[in-house]
This record gives C-alpha cells, sequence and structure tokens, in this order.
C-alpha cells in the first residue's frame, strides 16, 4: 500500500488525478506518424470527443486507451497510475464496445448480455429483459442475433453499458447502424452518464448536446 | 474478486462455446468426417490383409486424430476476434488464462470425446485386437487435450494473420509429435502385450504440464495478437 502511494505521487497530476489521462502518446505504424505528443485528461463528468479523418487513428487511440494496444511512446493513467499498475481497477471502471461489437450472432440478445455481465463480475441492477426493453428490441430477447440487423446488434451492445456500473465508457463510433431514434437514444445514455459524474470518450463527428466544459475536444490531423 | 465469479465466468464461457458449437454443429462434424475418411481409405490403399493392418492400426489412427485436431483448431478464437468477443475477454476483469482453459475443455469436449468415442469403431475397422483397443481410449483422452492446449498456443498465436492455416501447422505439429510417439508406441506395446505404464505416465505429465502451463502461454499469445 506504502508502494502504491509513493508512485501515485510520483506520477500525479496537476490536480487531481481521478480519471483518466495520458502523457506524450505517440503512435506509429509502419515508419508513418499516426499521432505524437498527444495529452491530455478527463475527470468525473466530462465526455472526450475524439475527431479526425479516416485513417488519422481514432480507433488506434481507443484500443490504447484501453490497453489492447501499445503506444510507441507515452502511457495512460487511471486515477494517477499507470494502467498496467492498476490493471484490475481500470478494468472494472472502464466499458469498451468497438467497432466489432463482441455480439455472438449465433446467440439470443439475452444469452449476450449473461455473457457480458459474467465477464464483467457484475450484478445487473435491473433484469436484462428490462434493459433489452429499454434499448429497443422487446420481442426480440430470444431470437439469435444472426436474424437481427446491425443496427439492433449495436442496440445488444449499448444495452451492455445500460448493466454496467463502470465510470469510464470507451466508444468507437457508437452511432454507425443506428436509426435516427437509436442515435437520439445513444447520445441522452451519454449525456445521462456525463451529468451523473461518469467519463464518456468516443469517436465520432457527431454534435453531442453537452453543456460548456463537460465536453472536450481533440481533433487527430494526419 | 472471489472466488466463486471466477468459476461463475469459467463456466459461462464454457456453456458459451458449447452452445455456439452446438448452435453451429455442421463445422463440428468436418473433422470427425475427416477422421474416419482417412482411416477408412488405409484398407483400400495399402491392403485389406489383417496383418498388415493391425501393424498399421496404432500409427494411423493417431496421425488422423491428430491432423483432424489441427483441422479443428482454427474455428476456436476465429470467431470471436472477427466479432469483437475476443477483445472482450482480454478486457474482462477475470485472468484470461481461466477464460480460456474455459474455451480449450469445450473445444476438447466437442472434438476431443467424439473422436475418442469413434476410435474403437474404426479399431475393429483396422483389425486391431480387442486387448488394444483400451489403451487406444486411454491415450487418446490423456492425449487429446494436450491436442487441444497446445493447439490453443498456436491458433492464439496466428489468429490475427489472415492465413494462419499453414503456419500454425508448422508451429504447432512438432509440439504433438511427443504425444503421438508415446501414445501410438503404447497401444502398439498393448497389441503386442507389453506394459504400457511407462508411455501413459509420460502422457499424463505431458497434460500436468500443459494444463498449467498452455493457458499462459495461450493468454499472452492472445494480448500480442492483439495488438
Amino acid at each position: 500500500m506504502h508502494l502504491a502511494n509513493t508512485t501515485s505521487v510520483k506520477f500525479s497530476m496537476s490536480q487531481s488525478t481521478l480519471g483518466i489521462s495520458v502523457k506524450g502518446l505517440t503512435c506509429r505504424r509502419d515508419d508513418r506518424g499516426l499521432f505524437r505528443n498527444l495529452d491530455f485528461d478527463l475527470k468525473p463528468g466530462q465526455a472526450l470527443q475524439i475527431e479526425g479523418p479516416n485513417g488519422s487513428g481514432k480507433t488506434t487511440i481507443l484500443r490504447i486507451l484501453c490497453g489492447l494496444t501499445l503506444p510507441t511512446e507515452g502511457e495512460v493513467f487511471w486515477n494517477g497510475l499507470p494502467i498496467e499498475e492498476n490493471r484490475l481497477e481500470y478494468l472494472t471502471a472502464m466499458d469498451f464496445i468497438g467497432h466489432a461489437h463482441g455480439i455472438k450472432s449465433e446467440l439470443t440478445p439475452l444469452e449476450n448480455l449473461q455473457v457480458a455481465m459474467a465477464m464483467a463480475n457484475a450484478q445487473p441492477n435491473q433484469s436484462l429483459k428490462a434493459v433489452l426493453e429499454q434499448v429497443g428490441l422487446r420481442g426480440f430477447e430470444d431470437v439469435p442475433a444472426i436474424t437481427l440487423s446491425a443496427g439492433q446488434c449495436r442496440r445488444v451492445a449499448l444495452g451492455r453499458l445500460l448493466l454496467s456500473k463502470s465510470l469510464l465508457w470507451i466508444l468507437d463510433e457508437p452511432f454507425t447502424a443506428l436509426d435516427v431514434q437509436g442515435q437520439a437514444q445513444v447520445e441522452t445514455m451519454m449525456v445521462d452518464h456525463v451529468e451523473q459524474g461518469g467519463m464518456v470518450i468516443l469517436t465520432s463527428h457527431h454534435p453531442l448536446a453537452l453543456k460548456d466544459g463537460m465536453l472536450k475536444t481533440i481533433n487527430l490531423r494526419p | 474478486m472471489s472466488e466463486a465469479s471466477l468459476s461463475n465466468a469459467f463456466f459461462t464461457i464454457l456453456k458459451r462455446d458449447l452452445t455456439l458449437a452446438y448452435r453451429t454443429r455442421t463445422e463440428m462434424v468436418n473433422p470427425l468426417l475427416f477422421f474416419i475418411i482417412v482411416i477408412s481409405l488405409f484398407p483400400l490403399a495399402v491392403s485389406p490383409d489383417p496383418v498388415v493392418l493391425r501393424s498399421l492400426a496404432p500409427g494411423v489412427i493417431w496421425v488422423a486424430a491428430l491432423l483432424a485436431t489441427l483441422l479443428s483448431l482454427d474455428s476456436m478464437f476465429r470467431s470471436d476476434f472477427d466479432d469483437g468477443a475476443l477483445e472482450q475477454m482480454l478486457l474482462s476483469v477475470h485472468p484470461v488464462s481461466v477464460l480460456v482453459l474455459g474455451k480449450v475443455l469445450a473445444h476438447w469436449l466437442v472434438t476431443g470425446i467424439p473422436l475418442l468415442l469413434l476410435a474403437p469403431l474404426l479399431a475393429i475397422l483396422m483389425h486391431m485386437p480387442s486387448s488394444s483397443v483400451p489403451a487406444l481410449m486411454i491415450t487418446l483422452a490423456l492425449g487429446g487435450p494436450i491436442l487441444s492446449l497446445v493447439g490453443a498456443i498456436g491458433v492464439a498465436l496466428t489468429v490475427g494473420l489472415r492465413r494462419g492455416g499453414v503456419l500454425l501447422s508448422l508451429l504447432v505439429l512438432p509440439l504433438y509429435i511427443p504425444v503421438l510417439i508415446f501414445a501410438a508406441n503404447a497401444v502398439s506395446n498393448a497389441a503386442a502385450g507389453l506394459a504400457i505404464a511407462g508411455q501413459l505416465y509420460f502422457l499424463g505429465a505431458l497434460l500436468a504440464m500443459s494444463l498449467t502451463l498452455a493457458p499462459l502461454a495461450t493468454a499472452a499469445a492472445l494480448r500480442i495478437s492483439l495488438r
């Protein structure tokens, strides 16, 4: 415990260390620089929108933030500690929905959510059926996901967010494949989450209806 | 984190993979058919003479079982890699090696057990003496899980490659050779009425080693593949 304290002091951010912060993040792919010396921090109650043209490294940033990909240089900190050092705490507090959202097409939406809950070691705070109804999948609980449309599958993945108590949501293009009503619902979900003290990091070009000071934007230029 | 939640995660993955296998059962049949076809071709191609077949049987059945397992390996992580479920597994709060063990166990139950159950039938086809059939079953029961466990390391390393099939065989086959030697030798010895305890102990030791080390190696390989 004493050791952990000294490291947190060593890596402490300028103000409070709560939340996620990134220092000097640089990523090169095949001798091509994607981004360099990226610094930002995000505190509870804030959202970060990453913008940029295709191929500018938006997805790569998100994968680095999750700890799936290693950056060429730089480090990601969670509550003041590098994410490799407090991996368990970080993974408990974080939820990632990537471009491939991890919904098994042979399983039903209900089974998919059950697996996701066991993986996250989370006790659902509401019934899985209620969540599926909330994301507009009433009547589709027990059909294989392969018969659902791309947008409906994404809704199942978003249902995972409603069930989890994660503080930080990392979402790669969350509006993809959703209809207008679905997009509005996702936006409401994110705004609610941020207003309740959560954090959202997303890649999208969709403007978010958040108050000033709650939304940060990063633009990646190639 | 409690042990209960860890075992819950393990059994959830196991149940999930068994459900998936059941719902895509036509794919599951492929390695089994391969196993049957390869062995049933030998009497046609080599000789229907019982003496010849009897001497070939242990090796042929074991080589066919090994290749059938190799054929089925790629499916272990492929679909999970494609649809992002593997990423979610790596981001789970549970140790990845435990989840991997659940997946490997499901793979063995779905491919190893059917091979084990079919083997006596094919032993008769190859005119194997009935005294060596129990030995064949025991070696498949001990060796089959090793094939799945060691194969998982290879699949985890090659899952990110578009055409990893050839590389997978090159990686995995050398590691299968000790299993093949001890298992086929045990079955031949049993047919000749010799002791087979030594070979079985070796297979048991290999199983214990791969059971403890392979999930860790597979988890590390998955992290590298998804990077």
